[in-house]
């Protein structure tokens, strides 16, 4: 149905395009980008490192010259970890500041209420998180990992040292539940088994319970997906029980906030995560990468993992893109980062999957050691999980959908 | 049978947190009638206190049983003299007003204290059962949390000063009739409320971590707690804390955690739709 808003939205969109092309040819004219972070509110743990890392990249830009003449000019909105500011602020981006690109959003809910949105008024939008996976939109780029990739290599990990029988502990909403469909295909192909699963709302921090069935059951390994404040109570309550000395415990989340920092290392010790990013990779492009980070904002920032990193690639790629294309029109731009275009960075070299909008990445197993992430191995280029092909941008450009694993 | 021992241990555990997170909203709101929705902060700040004095090098048990409870009653002073005085008798200005204080106090802890500030692994070492192995701490916590409701009720019961904060609850011109300075008791209980909520938070902190927005996770269980307790404010509290702490483990070792956490819910419902007032407005109505 047409109502006033949506033809207005629409009209202004459309007049919208034609001016963003416009503004570009003008050299000396700043470009202007639109960032939406989180930087108060429950999610300001996330938001601040990666607004760090974002603004890091848009300030080497700017410092070695600018893009195509211009300098970035950041239009920096703080979404206040709430839903309904998402939407204000794509909206805002889009048709008021008329902004070349939007990056940010962190978790999957403010993603899927700007995707829409962007989409809708012809606006780019990178989004630097990890995430469930199966976002398939040609107007969408994802820099972050998704779970079946992760869940894989750590499994597989896990059968080397340990075993193959998993005890699975999720967070209950899309990431968790998507999280653990992957990791019981993920334990089949590797012939082992899903031994126990339990799923715990965000607001539960009591674990007696879990624990005493883990006690139960003697898995192999637990693999944990948790996500936010209450469910980093399960590892003291792990450690306490003396759990933390006899069954491994691997986690794709944990990291994500600096958690090896605040916890104390004789609770998290041991624990085996995988990311495309620590602190400790000895790579030379993190040796320049990370001291020049310190320089600019202190030390009192906790600790870089692969989510807030992902901010400074997904705008280190779009400035790549833009330079191949020589403007900033959004169907050039999506047509250069579609030639599979990468950059090098401190977490090894990122491209993009044409097919799919997301990237080839390096990811690194470790383990949390003494307040550091001790790297255990390497694999270059893993690919993005597309399952069953589902998401073929190049054959289907058109399609605007989120698959989820057919499982 | 071992088993049975561990379950009934985590169950005693879940019981005695409650009980703990409660305690001091049971003085605040149970006794005093204040509303105050930064409760779950005041837990935080406890907990950031221990954390700090401990990282400082303070002995653990100073840290945790001397520091957090005065750094929380300091707090509690001067919000209870600058804020919540002012308001008194106005329910909807006081939730206005401690909302405001618990958006505030986030912002703070999170502006300075950041989210790097490391925590305290739980000490004590385990116990095994079997098969089964269960951290020492668990027995501290419910230990901490018996001796503090035993030592709240008899010195409500038998000191000449607990008289005196019942006597100004229950009828508060009555006992300024009588010459009590009923303003300063106000003050003091909530000053009391406060700093037992710093003891829980900097108990509980090992156990679950300091964050700036962890008391998020507790207001809720704790009002509902409370007002489930009724009219007074300390054996009611303890008898909600142990009905829900008990059912919400237990649904959660007979089902799944998230069963634990709709069955509190059930439970508060259908309790305080057959008793409006709570437990205790039809039961132990002479208890405290």
């Amino acid at each position: 149905m047409l109502t006033r808003r949506t033809f207005i939205e629409g009209a202004m969109a459309a007049s919208a395009v034609p001016l963003v092309g416009l503004r570009s040819a003008r050299a000396s004219e700043p470009i202007a980008v639109g960032a939406i972070y989180d930087l108060s509110g429950p999610l300001q743990g996330f938001g601040d490192n990666q607004w760090r890392c974002a603004k890091l990249a848009i300030d080497q830009i700017n410092e070695a010259g600018g893009l195509l003449g211009s300098q970035l000019e950041v239009k920096l909105y703080d979404a206040q970890s709430e839903m309904q500011f998402y939407n204000q602020f794509a909206n805002q981006l889009a048709l008021r500041d008329r902004v070349a690109v939007v990056q940010g959003g962190l978790t999957s809910s403010s993603r899927e209420v700007i995707r829409p949105i962007l989409h809708r008024l012809h606006t780019l939008y990178v989004y630097n998180t990890n995430y469930e996976g199966g976002v398939c939109d040609r107007n969408f780029f994802a820099t972050g990992a998704t779970p079946g990739i992760y869940v894989d290599l750590l499994l597989q990990a896990a059968a080397d040292r340990w075993g193959k029988r998993v005890y699975v502990l999720a967070a209950d909403y899309n990431y968790g539940q998507i999280s653990a469909q992957w990791i019981r295909k993920a334990a089949q192909g590797l012939g082992g088994e899903v031994v126990g699963e339990e799923f715990f709302p965000l607001d539960v921090n009591q674990f007696g319970a879990t624990i005493s069935r883990i006690q139960a059951v003697e898995p192999d390994v637990v693999l944990n997906v948790f996500v936010g404040p209450a469910h980093e109570a399960f590892y003291g309550q792990w450690a306490s029980a003396g759990m933390n000395q006899r069954i491994p415990m691997m986690s794709t989340t944990f990291g994500g906030t600096s958690e090896i920092v605040r916890m104390p290392p004789e609770v998290v010790n041991g624990i085996m995560v995988i990311g495309s990013y620590y602190e400790s990779l000895d790579n030379a492009f993190n040796q320049a990468w990370l001291p020049d980070f310190r320089r600019r904002y202190g030390t009192d920032y906790g600790y870089l993992t692969d989510v807030p990193i992902k901010d400074w690639y997904g705008w280190t790629l779009w400035a790549e893109a833009v330079r191949q294309a020589g403007t900033v029109e959004r169907e050039a731009v999506i047509e250069a980062l579609e030639t599979g275009i990468g950059v090098d960075g401190p977490g090894g070299p990122v491209s993009i999957d044409p097919t799919t909008h997301h990237c080839f990445m390096d990811t690194h197993l470790a383990e949390a050691r003494d307040g550091e992430f001790r790297i255990l191995q390497r694999y270059q280029g893993v690919a993005p999980t597309n399952p069953a092909a589902q998401c073929d941008l190049q054959a289907r450009p058109d399609t605007n959908t989120m698959f989820t694993p057919d499982i | 049978m071992d088993h049975a021992l561990v379950v009934g241990l985590h169950l005693l555990h879940a019981m005695a947190s409650l009980a703990l997170v409660c305690i001091g909203l049971a003085v605040i709101f149970g006794m005093l009638r204040v509303i105050n929705f930064a409760h779950g902060e005041f837990l935080m700040v406890g907990g950031y206190a221990f954390v700090l004095a401990a990282g400082a090098g303070l002995n653990l048990w100073v840290a945790m049983l001397v520091v957090a409870p005065a750094v929380v009653g300091a707090l509690g002073f001067l919000v209870e003299r600058f804020i919540i005085r002012h308001l008194r008798g106005d329910i909807i200005a006081t939730i206005l007003a401690t909302w405001g204080l618990s958006l505030f106090l986030i912002g703070l802890a999170a502006t300075v204290l950041g989210y790097h500030q490391q925590g305290v692994a739980p000490p004590f070492g385990t116990i095994q059962i079997g098969s089964y192995s269960i951290g020492n701490y668990t027995f501290f916590v419910i230990a901490v949390a018996v001796l503090t409701i035993v030592a709240l009720f008899a010195w409500l019961r038998w000191s000449r000063a607990g008289l005196l904060v019942r006597g100004a609850m229950q009828n508060p011109e009555l006992a300024a009739a009588l010459g009590a300075d009923t303003r300063r008791l106000r003050s003091s209980t909530f000053v009391l409320g406060s700093a037992l909520s710093g003891l829980a938070g900097a108990v509980l902190a090992p156990l679950a971590g300091v964050l700036p927005e962890i008391g998020a996770t507790y207001v809720v269980k704790a009002f509902i707690t409370v007002i489930s307790g009724g009219a007074t404010a300390l054996t009611g509290t303890t008898l909600a804390a142990a009905l829900f702490g008990f059912t919400s483990q237990a649904a959660a070792f007979l089902s799944r955690p998230v069963v634990g956490e709709v069955a509190l819910l059930i439970v508060a419902i259908v309790l305080l739709r057959l008793l409006p007032t709570g437990i205790t407005g039809r039961y132990f109505r002479k208890a405290l």
